[in-house]
């Protein structure tokens, strides 16, 4: 084990270049609808068990099909109200199961990237192979369903091994979603030679980590986006920002809370500076504008 | 390191669940649900009333009963917490409904009843639904309960109950809502139809066993009064807004695609405590104020969805 990820050096977020967004936008805005499958039995992972009762441990499991028989459609229902496209962090087996879901997301124009193929099937343990044979897979299902490469990746429940990045930059996927350091994006330090970024997602205020980790309230919770997007607007005059708006159709999509989901997008897209964009958009824009920019400034770095 | 070979094989990946329980269906693409008089919402309000054996032993449980004893025997704290349930509480939550001329489907662990005749005769003497939950919060059944063990359980349980109430006892809500991979099967064996354990969206849903037909019928999803009171410890004025804004897109969403069902749990030792009360009564006030709400039991919403199948 090493005592740091090794995949970035450190920028000082007050000692940085200045990046730009799309007309003058000062926070870049993504939704990332986790759209996922749940195995009813899923094998067992040396290192992480799927969930806290021996299957069938219905508590768990068909609160996560509420979301793909109802709930999804009710976020679908709520951005496009807003005209917000989603930036879908997939479980690829989705395509097989529920190929009526991944359509609607298709017709939609959002962006499908990979959430690995289950999310009861974690990266814990595997080799390089079968960590390739993963990476293809989502590649070639999410082709298959939609015609679009695969631009981006958040790892099964954040599992992560050392090399994950290092194979997913060799098979041309452009950014990762499972670094939490910084509000921008920024090259990953790897040894392909290809740009691969990293793009801000949240555990701060994801739905998972706010409404069942910590509990909140749906109203508490939606407070917590509004103050979270308030801030980056207001530092985004200076340097812009990325705000990810991670969620799940199993808890954000429930009868109880869909309506505040609803109030968010509008808070959000009556703002003008605002960059409504999918995970993609972000990762190329940024690529093509300012990736060598904001490298050479890491290198040149003495402290 | 490396995971054997089929970890990385996937062999239900294909259309639909990985189980054959039922089929995927989206909510929204399922025919319209008509309810008696054009209702939006069947209205279900479940009184859950427990039995947690003082000499019962949490830390042999697999599946634990969240209320059950935790403390060295004799455990009064949890012990005479949930029976105040059983004294107290549960007759305020009767007395809310009453009020409000609201019907009940109570689900009760067998055993319970047959310890306190007098509880069991205060639901039938309403004409309101009692619903199995077992025989006690110590039976909890799960993935690796052996299934002969199971069908013994739910035998007594169901025995006890029918002859008990004289009521047919169509519904089941299994203790901490945990199956094994044949409580469907074993349910609908003993002639119960519909489970309150699955909840798979806000309809019921037919599930398949080697029996016949059991429903899945929808059970107040991450609204439910012990995850709002205990896990999350909800103010009541935040127990009442989720639940009226759960109310208020059920019944919106009707407008447009069909009846909704919406249910809510009433555990006699949380919602019955006299700073609970209120919040549910509170509640229940409010939906029942609003035009287009059926309160019901699931016995008459199941019997109204299944000829709309």
């Amino acid at each position: 084990m090493q005592d740091e990820p090794q995949l970035y050096d450190y920028l000082p977020s007050i000692d940085r270049p200045k990046i730009h967004w799309p007309g003058a936008a000062r926070v870049a805005v993504w939704v990332a609808p986790n759209i996922e499958h749940y195995e009813y039995d899923p094998p067992a992972n040396p290192v992480r068990t799927a969930m806290p009762r021996p299957a069938p441990d219905l508590n768990w499991l068909t609160l996560r099909d509420y979301g793909n028989r109802a709930g999804v459609w009710r976020m679908m229902e709520v951005m496009d109200r807003y005209a917000v496209k989603g930036s879908v962090s997939l479980n690829v087996g989705v395509c097989d199961h529920y190929p009526e879901i991944i359509e609607a997301c298709v017709e939609r124009g959002w962006e499908l990237f990979s959430h690995g193929v289950y999310n009861t099937r974690y990266l814990h343990g595997m080799d390089a192979a079968q960590q390739r044979a993963l990476i293809q897979d989502a590649k070639d299902t999410i082709y298959k369903a939609s015609g679009q490469p695969l631009t981006g990746w958040l790892s099964p429940a954040l599992s992560n091994n050392p090399d994950t990045m290092e194979l997913l930059s060799e098979a041309d996927v452009l950014y990762t979603a499972d670094l939490m350091h910084d509000d921008q994006p920024l090259p990953v330090k790897l040894n392909t030679g290809k740009k691969f970024i990293s793009l801000p997602y949240s555990l701060e205020i994801n739905d998972y980590t706010c409404l069942v980790l910590k509990r909140m309230t749906p109203r508490r919770y939606t407070e917590a986006i509004r103050d979270q997007f308030d801030q980056l607007y207001e530092e985004g005059a200076d340097n812009p920002q990325v705000m990810c708006i991670p969620l799940h159709p199993w808890l954000i999509g429930l009868p109880h809370r869909v309506r505040e989901f609803d109030e968010t997008l509008k808070y959000i897209t009556r703002h003008d500076k605002v960059w409504m964009a999918t995970g993609r958009e972000i990762a190329q824009w940024y690529a093509t504008h300012h990736y060598d920019n904001v490298s050479r400034a890491i290198a040149a770095r003495k402290d | 390191m490396s995971l054997p070979a089929s970890y990385m094989e996937y062999p239900r990946r294909a259309r639909g669940m990985d189980h054959d329980r039922y089929d995927y269906t989206s909510l929204f693409r399922r025919p319209s649900v008509r309810w008696p008089d054009g209702a939006r919402i069947a209205l279900v309000v479940v009184p859950v009333l427990e039995w947690f054996p003082l000499d019962m032993v949490p830390a042999q449980m697999t599946v634990k009963a969240v209320g059950g004893m935790e403390r060295p025997y004799p455990d009064y704290w949890n012990y005479t917490t949930r029976d105040y349930g059983t004294r107290v509480g549960v007759y305020r939550i009767f007395k809310v409904l009453e009020d409000l001329g609201i019907p009940a489907s109570v689900a009760i662990n067998s055993r319970l009843a047959v310890r306190h005749p007098f509880l069991l005769r205060e639901i039938t003497r309403r004409n309101w639904e009692v619903v199995g939950h077992g025989l006690d919060m110590r039976h909890v059944a799960h993935g690796k309960t052996p299934e002969d063990q199971e069908r013994q359980w739910i035998t007594e349980a169901l025995a006890q109950l029918r002859q008990a109430s004289g009521q047919p006892v169509r519904g089941w809500l299994s203790p901490m809502q945990s199956e094994s991979h044949h409580t469907p099967d074993l349910l609908r064996e003993q002639g119960v139809d519909y489970t309150l354990d699955w909840n798979q969206d806000d309809l019921p849903v037919r599930m398949n066993t080697r029996a016949g037909a059991v429903y899945g019928v929808p059970y107040a999803l991450d609204v439910n009064d012990r995850q709002s009171m205990l896990d999350f410890n909800l103010s009541n004025a935040d127990y009442v807004e989720q639940l009226l804004d759960a109310f208020t897109t059920l019944w919106r969403e009707a407008a447009d695609h069909g009846g909704r069902v919406m249910a809510i749990s009433a555990h006699s030792w949380l919602t019955g405590q006299p700073h609970r009360i209120r919040a549910f009564r509170q509640a229940l006030q409010v939906m029942c104020g609003h035009s287009g709400v059926w309160p019901t039991t699931y016995g008459r919403m199941l019997d109204a969805y299944r000829p709309q199948e």
